[in-house]
Parts: C-alpha cells; structure tokens; sequence
C-alpha cells in the first residue's frame, strides 16, 4: 500500500487489513495528541508539582516519625515509587474532562464518522495518556537524583518503570474515558473525579505497606489496580521484595487495561447520541 | 482526478448492489427518544450530485436524521442507504464514504490547519504518498494555504468552517453532510462558505446534503429540499415549485411558515438554543 504507484488507486476500498488499519489509526491519535502535549506542557508540568510536595514535604516528615514499618529501607525510598504511581494515578483519572470537552465541541462526531475502529480511537487516547506518565517517570528520577534517594539505576529496571507508568497511566485514563462516556457532563465529572482519586489512592500500598492495613482494607486494596502497579514499581524502582511477582503485576495491569478499553470502545459511540 | 474516481466508484456500487442511482435514499426512517418520535417516518431520495437541504426550525429532527444518515445514530425503525450501502448493516462502508460537518466546532484549535487534516488523512487510510498533494490541494481549493500553519485556534469563524469543510472532503467523499454550516456566521463569511460548496459539486461531481434553518442559504444552494416539523417531512421539491405551491409571490419564508404552521424562531429547547448560541459563540 505504501509503495508508489502510476495510477492513483480508486477513491474507495473496502479492502484493507484491519490489523494494519488499527496500528496506523492509533498512531495517528496518539501521535497528534503528543504534538499537543510538547507544544503545551504547561498542564503536565503544572502536575509535576504534586509529587514534588509529596516527596519533600509529606516523605520527609513521615521519615523523621518512623511510624510505618519499610523493612531494610527508608521511607523516603519506600514512597517514591508509590508518589509516582499517584502521580500517575491523578493525571490520569482527569483525561475524561478532555473527552467531554471534544464531545462538546464536534470532534468526537468527526472522529466517530470516519471509519477507524472505535477501538483504534480509544487505544491512541491510551497510548497519549501513557505518554503523560512517561513524563512523570521523568520527573521522579529527577527528584530521586536530587535528594539522593537510593533508587535503582539500572537501564533495564527502569525501561520497566517507564512500561509500568505508561500501562497504569493508560489504565486510569480509560476508566475516566469510560465515566466521561457515563456522565457526559463536565460538572458531574469533575465530582465524581474528586470522589474516586482518594480512595484509589489510600486504599493502596502507595504510602503504607498492605501488611499494617486492618484486614478489609487489605482485601479493598487488593482488588485496586494502584495497588498491583505500586508493587511492580516498588520492586524496579527500589529492589524491594514484592507481595506479587512482576509477572502477576504487569499481568493484573495489563488484564484490567485491555477489559477497561473494550468497554470504553462499547461506550464510546453513545457519546453522541 | 476526483472527478473519474467518483464516477468509477458510483457505478461499481450501482453494479453491485443493484439499486437506483440515488446518493441518498431513506424509507420511513424514524428515532425515538423515550416517547418523542424526533424523526418520525421520513421517506426521500438524493440524486448523485444534488445539493438537498432539510430545512425545519430548531428541533424539527435535522440534526436526528444527520445523525442517522451519518451513522452516528442507529434509526428505532425504517432504513436508509448512503452511496448504495445500508447505514446500519453497511456503516463501516458507508463512513468510507461520506463526508461530515457537524454544526459544532470540529477542527482542533490546539492543532495547526494541516495537522488537523493531515489526521483526517490517516484515519481514512489516504496512503502516505499521497495525503501531502491531497492536504495541499484540499487546503488550496478551501483558500487556506496561507494560514495551513497556523494554530486552528486563531483562526477566524469562516477560516475554521472551511478548514472543517476542507477535512471533510479531503477523501473525495461521494456524500458530503453538512450540519448548519453557517449558523454564527457573518454575511461575508457565509457567502464565501457557499461558494466552495458549489464549486465543490462543480469539480467533484460530490453529493450535499445540508441541514439549515436560513433560507436565503436554501435558495440560493439546494436543487430540491425537504421541510421538517416535528420530525415528519412537511414538504418536499424543488424550491421554485415549493413556492409556487403557497402563492404566486411567495418567497422561501413564505414556504417555511405555511409548513411548518408557525414563525421560524418560536421552537426550539432550551437546549438547542444553548448549542446554537455556542457554536456562533466559537465560531464568532
């Protein structure tokens, strides 16, 4: 298809493979909405301030109360990779205000009319969102370089905490697509939003580990995906012994993420309606 | 170029499918909401290559049919084709197919004019050698190559519509929907708006269906028109013999209010309102 023609090809066909189609369509959303991202990045450095707070404020104080058991390491170290899984969390939990904003505008009926797989769409949105938080990977291993918190330098761990970043990222973003698709509404979602990071975020391990939480608790935060991509990155991040292995992590993560998308992709059409 | 695809394209649908050559055919198309039938029983059929306008005032079931027609909308009862392919059992075929201006805002102010079609060009599947000379030229006939640069969002309110015209024409669609195109518009904007549609047909033998509440815009674009109230077609032909079926000085307003029972501006939800003031809003 790409090779050059004499003859221009007809205005339409209807055969094409849909796996090839699939892969350039998302990267076609993917790619203009990275070009949105660099040419504005006022937003996701706007975002880059709260784990920066966290870290220096909230981690430094809670290191100096030893009130929480980290085993052999500190708690500074305990929580970076947990502020990073948060951090990913609340940027992501906000993509569906921009679905509402589109859908507001017409460009969710342009998208819609054309004839690339639902599917392709709601994956490119994924894909940008995972883009987010490869940003916020970025700015946490500054931090940790910066306060000399003893993370793990290796190429390959951290190749593994840039995929974890972008799976959970993804993760959190199509959930909020989903709802944006529920409650079409910019108001309501901004609510519910609010409503759904806090008890994400303190029904996980990000900031204690699961074995001080009281027993119902432990079970809530083993049914949150926070809490599987907090464990993967505590283990890249600072070599800590996992409750799951990275294979259960990365599998829960990668599971919840492909279940969540094909819902969105279902919704994503009545969008319009 | 354009012209020799659609042709070759039309006839090898007409062969196969076997129906008559109508870009649009719709029999007792109707939609539902709750007990509301927004669209309620429309029958009509487009030629290839006629402008066609659903004329109604705000919340006659314009908007509802685009949507149905467009596949955004599955119709509670009735069928229509698109470019000889159903809109429901075929909508995959018939997206390839069809243009689309929805009558809010759909270009990306965030991106620059050729961004927003060079996406266009990429979920159509336009192969890669090809999407630059069809972004240039699409951008050239809608006069906006100087501007192709630029970030949409300081765009003026025409510039932006016929960005959104230039995206949607950029796969040679043999059906082009428009949705109100130029509601918010001022004159000289709207005036510029209706000359690239009729040139659009001129060049590329393309199909428009519009929807429009202005009837100067009627008169002066659609070969034939349909009037809606409450969802049902009021009245259907050409406008000259619309015309003289009311009086024999009667104007397309005169043809308006003895169809749709009432003046143009007294229906309408809150919600239509809100849209169509927001849209003008944007677009002004």
């Amino acid at each position: 298809m790409t090779s050059a023609r004499l003859v221009a090809p007809p205005a339409v066909s209807d055969d094409s493979s849909a796996v090839l189609d699939f892969i350039r369509q998302t990267a076609a959303i993917a790619d203009i909405e990275l070009r949105k991202l660099l040419r504005d990045p006022t937003e996701v450095l706007a975002r880059a301030v709260q784990p920066v707070l966290w870290i220096t404020i909230f981690g430094q104080v809670f290191s100096r109360v030893r009130a929480i058991p980290t085993g052999n390491v500190s708690y500074l170290a305990f929580m970076t990779p947990g502020i990073l899984a948060q951090s990913v969390l609340f940027v992501a939990i906000f993509y569906g205000v921009a679905v509402i904003w589109e859908r507001d505008l017409g460009i969710v009926h342009k998208l819609l009319v054309s004839p690339a797989h639902r599917s392709a769409l709601v994956y490119g949105k994924a894909l940008s969102a995972g883009f987010r938080g490869a940003l916020q990977v970025t700015v946490i291993y500054i931090l940790a370089l910066l306060m000399r918190i003893p993370v793990v330098w290796k190429p390959l761990s951290m190749l593994g905490v840039v995929l974890g970043a972008m799976l959970g990222s993804a993760i959190f973003a199509t959930f909020s697509f989903i709802i944006a698709c529920l409650v079409k509404s910019r108001e309501r979602f901004m609510g519910i939003g609010q409503l759904m990071t806090m008890p994400l975020f303190f029904a996980s391990n990000a900031i204690y580990p699961l074995a001080i939480m009281p027993t119902w608790l432990r079970y809530v935060a083993l049914a949150n995906p926070l809490t599987y991509l907090v464990d993967a990155l505590r283990g890249l991040m600072i070599g800590q012994p996992q409750a799951h292995s990275l294979l259960v992590n990365f599998s829960v993560i990668g599971i919840i993420f492909v279940v969540l998308a094909a819902i969105a992709t279902k919704l994503y059409p009545t969008l319009v309606r | 170029m354009g012209t020799l695809e659609n042709t070759v394209d039309k006839n090898s649908e007409t062969q196969a499918t076997g129906e008559v050559p109508h870009a649009i055919e719709t029999f007792g198309l109707t939609r539902r909401f709750g007990s509301v039938n927004a669209v309620d029983q429309i029958s009509f059929h487009v030629p290839y290559g006629a402008i066609f306008g659903l004329l109604g005032p705000n919340g006659a079931g314009k908007s509802t049919a685009i949507k149905m027609l467009t596949t955004l909308l599955e119709p509670s009862e009735g069928t229509a084709t698109v470019a000889g392919f159903d809109i429901v059992k075929s909508a995959t075929q018939v997206r390839r197919r069809i243009g689309y201006v929805p009558q809010a805002l759909s270009a990306d102010g965030a991106l620059t004019g050729y961004e927003n079609l060079s996406l266009s060009a990429r979920l159509y599947g336009i192969p890669r050698a090809e999407r630059k000379p069809r972004i240039l030229e699409a951008l050239k006939f809608m006069g906006l190559e100087e501007p192709a640069n630029r970030l949409v969002k300081t765009y003026s309110g025409g510039m932006i519509r016929r960005l959104e015209v230039a995206q949607a024409m950029l796969h040679r669609p043999t059906v082009l929907f428009l949705d109100e195109p130029t509601v918010g518009l001022d004159p000289v904007a709207r005036r510029s708006v209706w000359e690239r549609l009729l040139e659009l047909r001129r060049n590329y033998q393309m199909t428009v269906l519009i929807t429009t509440h202005a009837m100067d815009e009627a008169d002066e674009l659609c070969d034939s028109l349909a009037i809606l109230h409450f969802g049902k077609i009021a009245a259907i032909g050409n406008p000259a013999d619309l015309k003289a079926s009311v009086g024999p000085d009667a104007n397309l307003d005169d043809v308006f209010v003895h169809y749709s029972g009432g003046t143009i501006q007294e229906e309408g939800s809150y919600r239509d309102v809100r849209q169509a003031r927001r849209t003008a809003g944007r677009l002004g």
